[in-house]
């Protein structure tokens, strides 16, 4: 009975009210307050008397009054605070119809790289997302006081560094994108690779959505939005109970095509955009979401994916890309070939480097080679449903 | 808001440069020092003069060399008057001992309130 839109409304406010103070009052705890004041005051008035016409703008007065109230009290913080002397008389008292967006002051100064990742990843959620302490710990199955201590410590880390609330501009931005990129990816990889933790990988798709529409001229942003889109979109049919199903046998009616085609049409525009821009490459995220949206058919282009791990290999330099190229190449040109690229690779620390070894070794009917390959992939494996459909390939071989 | 920059030199790393090499490294590091931002600062003598002093059961110890072995030996340090971290991570970014092996700690000061 009007719980649920309230809640919504919460967690789809609370990163754009928190940036509005951040920016007005330029202290994030004192920000968080305020914020979390005005929300448990609208959690208990708006139930009753109903929702503003603007929930936003309300969210802002409200918080900003409260913590003006909170500063006179406390003259001392007060003077710390770059809003006693930017405050004119009675401009507290004005009614803010218009929250300025500032959300992407907010992602860039979460995901700054003078942050541990872990804290990068919390903060974010905490803050852009609107997430509470307890759910992110749990999430990162870890204890509540654990990510409390954790999240207490990178916003005073932001406030003695001096990290800034700002849009890093000029050749900073690129590379601090692709960090904010980066942890949004690593939140939904948390989620997506398991099936107990649905709801980190909806977050990122969320956190991915705003940032999409924040930087809209950003190719690789949507590049990953598509991405996520595109995988997320197969959740359903890729667990078997707790059992990992791989693409080709997965039962194409229990994917989300709605999420499939909006990941698809992303991907094309964005990929519009960066044929049309010689300065501008296609990123690794788009290349991804390529090869996610080409994964989606149902008569695989092989070639063409191979092609395209090829560029991402070389955009990337990565070992586990060459990995997955070497994949591809053994549906288009067979086991031999590809057994030949993953041998040069030489990861015996990554299981994957081992399952796939193995898999090429099955096919070119190498039995005792493949089982052993396939056992030392099952000594790495973390991941119980991993465990078991390794354990499966060995006994099949 | 201030911050110190600790330089941390890989030892060697300036006197395997030539004679050139050395003195645009130099010049580098006092170009640095005269960019408005920057309010103080000291280049240190190597390691092998430095002298090391501890307390023991209120003794206080006098040793020849410093404190730790370590890689990388503190050289010298800038302070910094920064508009914040992004600002004095560019400056940081400049100086030549991170491109030589070291690295560069940036370290907000504590300023006391009045």
């Amino acid at each position: 009975m009007g719980q649920l839109p309230i809640d919504q409304v919460f967690r789809d406010e609370w990163g754009r009210v928190l940036a509005s103070l951040i920016g007005y009052l330029g202290d994030f705890d004192v920000a968080e307050d305020a914020a979390a004041e005005a929300f448990a005051v609208a959690a208990q008035r708006w139930p009753a008397d109903g929702m503003p016409d603007n929930p936003g703008a309300w969210l802002v007065t409200t918080a900003r009054h409260r913590a003006i109230d909170r500063l006179r009290r406390d003259r001392v913080l007060a003077a710390k605070l770059r809003l006693l002397a930017a405050e004119q008389p009675g401009e507290d008292t004005v009614e803010v119809t218009a929250v300025p967006d500032e959300r992407l002051e907010l992602i860039f100064m979460c995901c700054h790289p003078a942050l541990a990742i872990e804290a990068q990843v919390a903060l974010t959620l905490r803050a852009v997302g609107g997430l509470s302490t307890e759910e992110i710990a749990r999430s990162f199955l870890v204890p509540a006081e654990t990510m409390k201590r954790r999240l207490t410590r990178a916003k005073s880390k932001i406030k003695v560094a001096g990290i800034p609330f700002s849009v890093p501009a000029g050749p900073r931005l690129p590379e601090r994108l692709a960090a904010a990129l980066a942890v949004i990816y690593l939140i939904f990889n948390e989620g997506y690779g398991d099936p107990d933790r649905p709801g980190l990988a909806a977050e990122a798709i969320r956190l991915g959505r705003v940032l999409a529409a924040l930087l809209p001229a950003e190719p690789e942003v949507r590049g990953l939005l598509a991405l996520m889109l595109l995988h997320d979109a197969r959740r359903d049919a890729r667990f078997d109970g707790q059992d990992l199903v791989l693409i080709p046998d997965q039962d194409r009616t229990r994917w989300d095509w709605p999420q499939l085609t909006e990941g698809r049409n992303l991907l094309e525009t964005a990929l519009l955009e960066t044929t049309l821009v010689e300065t501008a490459p296609r990123g690794p995220y788009l290349i991804q979401a390529a090869i996610a949206s080409l994964q989606a058919d149902e008569r695989l282009d092989w070639p063409q994916i191979a092609a395209l791990y090829g560029e991402l290999a070389d955009r990337t330099g990565s070992p586990v890309v060459r990995l997955n190229r070497a994949v591809a190449v053994a549906e288009a040109d067979g086991p031999a070939p590809a057994l030949a690229l993953v041998d040069e690779l030489d990861l015996p620390d990554y299981q994957y480097w081992h399952s796939t070894r193995a898999e090429l070794l099955r096919r070119l009917g190498r039995g005792d080679e493949a089982r052993a390959a396939y056992q030392r992939a099952l000594d790495l494996a973390r991941t119980a449903p991993e465990r078991r459909y390794l354990q499966r390939r060995i006994e099949e071989t | 808001m201030q911050y110190a920059l600790l330089i941390y030199a890989k030892p060697g790393a300036t006197e395997a440069l030539s004679t050139d090499e050395q003195e645009a490294v130099h010049r580098r590091y006092m170009e640095i020092k005269r960019e408005p931002e920057v309010i103080g600062g000291a280049s240190l003598h190597p390691v092998e003069t430095a002298t090391t002093v501890r307390a023991h059961d209120e003794q206080v110890l006098i040793t020849d060399g410093p404190f730790a072995d370590t890689k990388e030996i503190f050289a010298g340090f800038y302070l910094v008057e920064a508009e914040d971290l992004d600002r004095a991570t560019d400056i940081a970014a400049r100086i030549p001992a991170v491109r030589l092996g070291g690295c560069v700690e940036i370290r907000p000061v504590l300023v006391n309130e009045p």
